[in-house]
């Protein structure tokens, strides 16, 4: 449905941010398409954290402005950002370790049935949206398990699944297959795929070469707050890529 | 965009959690209330008064007078806080309650009209001195509640600090409204008054007919509704309830008004079976309030409590109370003994949590 539209789904024009005397961000212009992958990369501090708070409306940008899907957004609050389609899987995960993975999937969007005037959580219907999404990942995940009892890559598992539950436009993913399993990594690259050909962009943060060039259709370098390049996977190399990271090479 | 399910999953890595490694089995509440069992049937052998309907009654009945506040403070403790002004609010509330009682049902006061029969006109409505009179108590609490709420949602001031100040200034203002002398339940409805608190159902003591009542819309609220739900995320991982949107603001202050009110309703309930509201009321009781909840498997740490626990931990502290006193033991070993169950109930918890 989405390959065919040609506005993209996320917009930056000039975002910039400072902190203070310190600049975090400069100038930065990109874009994202319905079903696209894009990579973005850098090292530690270049700004690749501070852009996705920004995306995530957890900042507000101090120059530039975020068009999503063709209108102009201002996200005070994560939520914010939320409303209009976009969800964020961060990377130390934000999970309540003492609930179980079905009401971490649902945290924040539980669902309820109504008795009279009050409401109470529908947890059948919980339990099996949860079973049925974690069977899309293929994580042998039990909704009624407590997340503290879980591996990594089941807590990862729980995570994505939560961003599945809206319709997100715009999924990003930050450090998604840092801490995890070869097989998990194989399953959370799968269901970035799945999430593209559902025509969901996918913004993938990540150190892991190897992951970025299997799954990305484009690739962004952060350095020092700026934008260094910004190419189609298969014009660039792992070599080009390591270059523009470290400064070997200024921009591409 | 539901996808297909390609396969159902199956579980061939993962096996099932046993029946007896969760839940209430694998809590510290199933094994204090397993402690309890065994202390009864102790008991039970010690002396032969304990399992008399007279001294049932009485355990009853005194475990009551915590259970409600501990069923506040409970909440609280679940979110991560702590609320050390029960005690203070408990007494506050009685003395409003009180006053504001004994104030509209006098003739010659300020604030009411008189009727033509020489009486006040509220006390013309049976039961209206007495309805105004317990919402005045339970509004004074409301306010300190949501005054510790807004300190610690929206100013980010420790709970520790906010509620310590609270226990203090509720205790203070106690003393200003009332210049220390106590404060009695008067007037026409008084009568209604003691019957609601300290009067019996069918041999039942009514306290421990509200706690029941209270007890289980608790445990409702926390397991059944999203608001419960809320309260258990804040506790788990306040970072990550923000991150999911949830009102972390708006949850917390209400956690610390639910904790105000229950504590102004229990010291309505104590004064009622005390008779009067003095100015030291409940002094230090939000010691005895957090250890009962914290023996039944409340975390202070957050995320990990519920309504059982915390009447287990009354019944416990309430048993271990009776008991030394049937046996003849000296009173003022209660105090030490409950130190050392505080400590040995979180012992056995972390010794546990090590062995999974």
């Amino acid at each position: 449905m989405a390959s065919a539209d040609a506005t993209p789904v996320l917009e930056l024009s000039g975002i910039g941010k400072e902190f203070g005397a310190i600049r975090a961000l400069h100038d930065v212009d990109m874009q994202v398409l319905p079903g696209e992958v894009v990579g973005l990369m850098g090292d530690n501090g270049a700004g690749k954290s501070t852009l996705v708070k920004i995306i995530a409306g957890n900042f507000r940008p101090t120059h530039g402005e975020i068009r999503f899907a063709g209108s102009a957004v201002h996200f005070n609050r994560p939520v914010d950002a939320r409303a209009v389609g976009i969800e964020v899987v961060y990377q130390d995960l934000a999970l309540a370790d003492n609930l179980t993975a079905a009401a971490n999937v649902f945290l924040g969007r539980e669902l309820k049935r109504k008795f009279g005037p009050i409401a109470l959580l529908d947890h059948k219907a919980m339990a099996s949206r949860a079973l049925e999404l974690f069977g899309e990942l293929r994580s042998e995940t039990r909704p009624d398990d407590l997340v503290k009892q879980m591996s990594g890559g089941q807590r990862q598992a729980v995570a994505i699944a939560r961003t599945r539950l809206s319709n997100a436009r715009l999924v990003m993913m930050d450090e998604p297959t840092a801490a995890i399993s070869v097989r998990q990594v194989e399953q959370v690259l799968g269901l970035i795929h799945r999430l593209k050909e559902q025509g969901v962009a996918v913004m993938l943060i990540s150190h892991r070469m190897p992951d970025v060039f299997a799954v990305c259709d484009r690739v962004i370098v952060m350095r020092r707050g700026e934008k260094r390049a910004d190419k189609p996977i298969h014009e660039t190399s792992p070599e080009e890529v390591t270059a523009l990271i470290t400064g070997a090479k200024e921009a591409a | 965009m539901a996808m297909p399910m390609e396969s159902p999953i199956s579980f061939t890595n993962v096996g099932k959690i046993r029946w007896w490694q969760r839940g209430i089995f694998a809590s510290q509440t199933g094994y204090v209330l397993l402690a309890l069992a065994v202390l009864l049937v102790i008991m039970h052998f010690a002396s032969p008064y304990f399992f008399t309907q007279g001294n049932m009654q009485n355990v009853a009945k005194n475990f009551s007078f915590i259970a409600i506040a501990t069923l506040g403070v409970t909440f609280v403790i679940i979110t991560g806080g702590i609320d050390l002004s029960v005690g203070s609010m408990m007494c506050f509330s009685a003395m409003i309650t009180s006053m504001v009682m004994t104030e509209l049902s006098a003739p010659g006061s300020p604030l009411v009209h008189m009727a033509a029969d020489g009486k006040t006109v509220l006390a013309n409505v049976p039961g209206l001195i007495l309805l105004v009179s317990i919402l005045a108590g339970l509004g004074v609490a409301l306010i300190a509640g949501l005054v510790n709420g807004f300190c610690i949602a929206v100013l980010g001031l420790s709970p520790f600090v906010t509620t310590l100040g609270m226990l203090s200034i509720v205790r203070g203002l106690g003393y200003v409204v009332s210049n220390g002398r106590g404060s009695f339940p008067g007037g026409p409805d008084a009568d209604y008054f003691y019957a609601l608190t300290s009067g019996d159902v069918l041999g039942v003591p009514a306290p421990f007919i509200y706690l029941v009542i209270l007890a289980l819309a608790m445990a409702v609220v926390l397991h059944h509704s999203a608001f419960g739900r809320h309260v258990f995320a804040l506790g788990g991982n306040e970072k990550a309830a923000e991150l999911t949107g949830i009102p972390v603001v708006r949850v917390k202050i209400e956690v610390y008004v639910i904790c105000a009110l229950a504590a102004g309703l229990q010291g309505i309930i104590i004064s009622g079976w005390l008779g009067s509201a003095p100015a030291n009321m409940a002094t230090s009781y939000e010691l005895n309030v957090i250890a009962a909840a914290v023996i039944g498997g409340a975390n202070l740490a957050g995320g990990i409590g519920g309504p059982l626990g915390a009447i287990v931990g009354c019944v416990l502290l309430e048993v271990i109370r009776n008991g030394l006193v049937l046996a003849q033991v000296s009173s003022y070993w209660q105090q030490t003994l409950v130190g050392v169950i505080i400590i040995l109930a979180v012992l056995v918890d972390r010794i546990r949590s090590r062995m999974t």
